[in-house]
């Protein structure tokens, strides 16, 4: 018998490989069903942290300065993330107003927060208290945060008030962009990982 | 190459969180040894839950297409769109490109959604063996298109919370965006309770 963790079972049919060492932008394909088993995980834990890190500099920055500001004769009017929440809330659609909050809000924040919690400690090769639970965390969250599809919601926005209003984008808009590139970066990175490279702390 | 072989063939089983690999238990209460969430051959009723949810997200459709998400409002005028009559103005006022975009993820993605989903679930079923990678390929697409069909909610929230000009001029969300919202939250459980594993399971032929 293998030790189980020299063992990966690809997700989508349940096919069983030996895991072996990638190569710096190599990816692990299942040969049956061609998914993706690991890809080379090519930042280390410090980068990583570094990132998440800077992700939350540029969230916080993403929250709380306008996103865009639209002139009507002498007249301006500018909104945050926070206010097409409640303009959403104020106007009889709560549930969309929930949908946002969740996806763009609540969940990138707990994945930044979770995230670089467990790194902090990662660093020195150690578990974080409450380990396990935020591993699981990471996981059923990461497919509920859109921060991508809210800048390309911001961008179609734009163009169809460009028509009627004089359209200034403000440091929000930038601050997403950044976010969005954030994002893809880490999509890359399997936080899964992190239960090879840390070890239980001896107590 | 020989194909390798299968968990359920030898006896193991991976944790569908942590992806940890164990000996096969036949007990429907164990639990991971590493993170301790519960372990299971298989998704859950994953048939059942997808078919549930689909069915849901369908019924959601027909408002969500029917009522307009949007109002838009001036001195001397009132205008509701719809998702197809918005994506009609954004191409009729000079932005073919961003038109093609917002059809595609309004439109296409939650069309094929239906499609696709509906597919898989009726050919693992019938424990169907024909182009079995081709349908896990199909599944991964559904799964990586799927939140993007939020988009429409996104801009009527953006333009509502923007264009609030007193009488001058005023954005305002409608029911069916909310009906929109909701199949796209129904469509992306439906794909997350539906087992690609099952699509390998039990396949007639080869």
């Amino acid at each position: 018998m293998h030790n189980a963790q020299e063992l990966i079972v690809c997700e989508h049919c349940d096919s069983v490989y030996r895991r072996r060492t990638l190569a710096r932008g190599e990816v692990a394909d299942c040969v049956v069903c061609g998914a993706v088993l690991e890809r080379h995980q090519w930042l280390g834990v410090d980068a990583q942290f570094a990132l998440i890190v800077a992700a939350f500099i540029v969230f916080v920055i993403a929250n709380v300065s306008p996103i865009v500001t639209l002139g009507l004769s002498g007249m301006t009017a500018a909104t945050t993330l926070w206010g097409a929440v409640i303009a959403m809330w104020n106007d009889g659609a709560q549930v969309v107003a929930f949908l946002s909050a969740m996806t763009l809000f609540f969940f990138p924040l707990s994945q930044i927060l979770i995230f670089g919690w467990v790194l902090w400690f990662a660093r020195d090769g150690r578990r974080a208290p409450g380990f396990a639970q935020a591993m699981s965390a990471l996981v059923r969250v990461k497919p509920w945060s859109m921060i991508e599809v809210f800048m390309l919601g911001t961008l179609v926005a734009v163009v169809k008030a460009h028509t009627y209003f004089d359209v200034v984008p403000g440091p929000g808009i930038w601050a997403f962009g950044f976010l969005t590139l954030l994002v893809t970066l880490f999509s890359s990175h399997d936080p899964r990982q992190l239960w090879d490279i840390t070890r239980e702390a001896r107590a | 190459m020989n194909a390798p072989p299968r968990a359920s063939e030898l006896g193991m089983m991976s944790c569908h969180v942590c992806r940890l690999v164990t000996a096969y238990v036949d007990d429907p209460h164990a639990h991971c040894p590493r993170c301790g969430n519960a372990l299971h051959v298989r998704k859950r009723g994953s048939i059942g839950r997808a078919w549930a949810l689909l069915a849901a997200a369908a019924i959601f459709y027909i408002p969500a297409n029917l009522f307009p998400i949007m109002r838009t409002q001036s001195l001397s005028s009132k205008d509701d769109n719809t998702i197809l009559s918005g994506i009609v103005e954004l191409w009729r006022a000079g932005s073919p490109g961003l038109a093609v975009i917002v059809f595609t993820a309004s439109i296409v993605v939650p069309m094929l959604k239906f499609i696709i989903m509906g597919y898989l679930l009726v050919s693992v079923q019938r424990s169907s063996g024909f182009v079995a990678k081709q349908r896990t390929r199909l599944y991964r697409f559904v799964e990586l298109v799927g939140y993007w069909s939020m988009l429409d909610v996104f801009v009527v929230a953006i333009l509502s919370a923007l264009v609030h000009f007193k009488i001058l001029s005023r954005v305002e969300p409608l029911p069916g965006v909310v009906y929109f919202g909701v199949v796209v939250v129904l469509t992306m459980l439906s794909a997350m309770s539906f087992d690609p594993r099952l699509i390998w399971d039990n396949r007639k032929s080869q």
